[in-house]
């Protein structure tokens, strides 16, 4: 337990994308799950090779979406039959062709906003620390380096062995990640 | 036969001229787009092009305070031209705007990639472009101060919005354009702001962008579910470019003036809008290709792709044009007939002919494949539909409004000193706005630069 908490994980630095991609594989085959893959732009191959498909986002969007159509229309119609009915050219109260437009605009709204902040919550983010960017060079990940982490949270971690294992996978390096 | 497609499709792609310039790298790109705002000196030139677009920007605030303090007198529109040049520049600066999202947007889903290194600044150009077009209905209120009043909220005079109103459509839609629109923009900018954030060397910068990077660290969950949201703003924002120009033009075609009561309007503004918001994409893109030397990554096939889209958007412009025509004669109501009679031959004429020119003759050189090569004259196109693409609001709007149903009721519309001031000072803002990004934001999306290198791919491993 005391050696959990001395450091985070074990981090191995690589040059393109293929290695990284090849060594989540690996790791993956190897048994390790409590892993993540940094990389300077979205590499649809990693996510695959790490084992994540699925994410709620698109529920969430559907939902915000829904949410906003329902809530764009309802406000209209409230205002104009229940709080403030006007006669306007002997249409119905309820004249629903007009409301159309911002039942539009309010369902597209509130499914943006759903997804920035759906995006960003599920993300974790704001979060301005992360024990990886205790690593120097891990500053590289921004630009053209792609790094694994292996995190010391995983069951089959182990600090010789597992960086016995990441040395197998021809990084550039490998470094501890300290908390 | 889906290898067959794809072996065809590379095949086109190498036939035509490239999206960037070989020889780049990660880091070489990484590191040329974030050099001019961390690294490079700001010139002589961005102070002084900032300096004189300030001034303008100075003029605007002049101009709405004198309006605040007066009144809309101020301005030449009066009964029965009771919208002229404030609504002309708001419908101006809205169709600007929608390149960038078009760009953005629509462009990613139809899997365009040359799009990668133009949709950053042309989705600030909408952002600007919305900021100025918002000015205009704000202050034409008359009350600025009490412009909240347009959107629905309890309060004690016990009244509410109109919904059955285009003009309460119109809030809906361009303020949730404004707001998508920043979102996008700013989703968007989070990867390169931690890149900002790992690559600066002095202190304020990297606080300044670590805050506004959120903490991004690049990681491959984090990637997943950013590509989902990328994707699914995108599918949002491509209905909504379409909707809130329909919406602007609902503006027009709800009402039953002669000239604005007509079913193709929706679809002839939204065209208008594309093609006005490229020429000013084309007229940015220009310049600060040569200025900060990114020549490699907006390249001449961009600006070719730019002149079809243009070409392209001017015919459906000018065949929105003789659709007018035709069906006032063929409606054989006399005052649509009279209409589009004034617009030809009666006192602002030169000024309907001249938008013939500018938005239906001139975008036809671009057929030519040496014209669309051509910087100087991707230019003067450019300039010459921005301007003819204000002249069009200019006539549809003034010139359906001066001369209505009742000859007593006639008079002409002539703009002062305060609307050109205004108009004026709305380039100024734009321009100040445009200045501040590119010094202090990356202006090409770096990472989506980085995923259409060629080492970018992931080879296929057995």
């Amino acid at each position: 337990m005391k050696r959990r908490t001395t450091i985070y994980g074990l981090i191995a630095e690589f040059d393109g994308p293929g290695s990284l991609v090849a060594a989540a594989h690996r790791a993956r085959q190897a048994g390790y799950r409590r892993m993540d893959g940094y990389s300077p732009y979205p590499i649809e191959e990693l996510s695959e090779a790490m084992g994540f498909h699925h994410t709620r986002l698109p529920l969430i969007v559907l939902t915000g979406g829904i949410l906003g159509g329902i809530g764009g229309y309802l406000l209209q119609y409230w205002v104009s039959v229940i709080e403030y009915p006007m006669n306007i050219g002997g249409r119905p109260l309820n004249s629903w062709p007009s409301f159309i437009p911002v039942t539009f605009e309010t369902t597209v709204l509130l499914a943006a906003l759903a997804a920035v902040f759906g995006m960003l919550g599920l993300n974790g983010l704001p979060m301005p620390y992360h024990p990886v960017f205790n690593v120097p060079r891990f500053a590289l990940a921004s630009r053209d380096r792609f790094f694994l982490c292996i995190e010391a949270a995983d069951p089959k971690f182990d600090r010789e062995a597992t960086m016995q294992f990441l040395k197998t996978l021809e990084p550039r390096n490998v470094s501890e990640v300290p908390h | 036969m889906v290898q067959e497609s794809a072996g065809q499709s590379s095949l086109t792609e190498a036939s035509q001229p490239p999206i960037i310039e070989p020889g780049h790298t990660f880091s070489s790109v990484t590191d040329k787009i974030s050099s001019v705002v961390l690294i490079q000196r700001t010139s002589r030139g961005w102070f002084l092009g900032f300096g004189l677009a300030f001034l303008l920007l100075i003029l605007l605030l002049f101009a709405l305070t004198v309006l605040v303090f007066t009144g809309i007198g101020i301005w030449g529109n009066n009964i029965p031209v009771g919208w002229a040049f404030e609504i002309v520049g708001f419908v101006w600066w809205i169709g600007i705007g929608h390149a960038g999202t078009l760009i953005s947007a629509i462009l990613l889903l139809l899997r365009q990639e040359w799009r990668t290194s133009i949709n950053r600044f042309a989705e600030a150009m909408t952002l600007f472009a919305v900021a100025c077009a918002a000015i205009y209905p704000a202050f034409h209120v008359g009350r600025p101060w009490l412009a909240y009043w347009l959107f629905p909220y309890p309060n004690t005079m016990g009244t509410w919005p109109q919904f059955r109103s285009p003009l309460i459509w119109d809030v809906f839609a361009v303020s949730t354009y404004a707001t998508v629109s920043l979102l996008f923009w700013f989703v968007g900018l989070i990867p390169d702001l931690a890149t900002l954030r790992d690559r600066a060397q002095k202190r304020l910068p990297r606080v300044v962008y670590g805050m506004l990077a959120m903490g991004w660290r690049g990681s491959a969950r984090h990637w997943h579910r950013y590509e989902t949201a990328y994707l699914l703003l995108a599918g949002l924002s491509t209905p909504l470019v379409l909707s809130v120009h329909t919406i602007v033009s609902f503006d027009f075609a709800v009402s039953i003036i002669p000239g604005w009561h007509a079913t193709i309007f929706p679809p002839y503004f939204v065209a208008g809008a594309i093609f006005a918001g490229f020429a000013m994409v084309l007229i940015l893109a220009i310049p600060i290709r040569r200025i900060y030397g990114l020549e490699d990554f907006i390249t001449m096939r961009h600006l070719e792709n730019m002149a079809k889209i243009i070409l392209v958007t001017g015919l459906i412009v000018a065949y929105g044009y003789m659709m007018e025509a035709f069906t006032a004669w063929y409606s054989a109501n006399p005052y649509e007939g009279y209409m589009i009679l004034n617009r030809m031959k009666g006192p602002y004429a030169p000024f309907y002919w001249a938008l013939i020119a500018c938005n239906a003759l001139t975008p036809q050189v671009f057929w030519l494949k040496r014209m669309r090569t051509s910087i100087p004259v991707l230019f003067a196109v450019a300039l010459v539909v921005s301007i003819g693409m204000w002249l069009e609001r200019f006539i549809i709007i003034v010139t359906s409004l001066h001369r209505d149903f009742l000859p007593s009721s006639w008079r002409m519309y002539y703009p002062t000193v305060f609307d050109f001031a205004t108009f004026i000072g709305t380039i100024g803002l734009f321009v100040s706005l445009l200045f501040l990004f590119v010094r202090f934001l990356p202006m090409i999306s770096i990472f989506e630069m980085r995923t259409i290198l060629p080492q970018a791919k992931v080879e296929e491993r057995s």
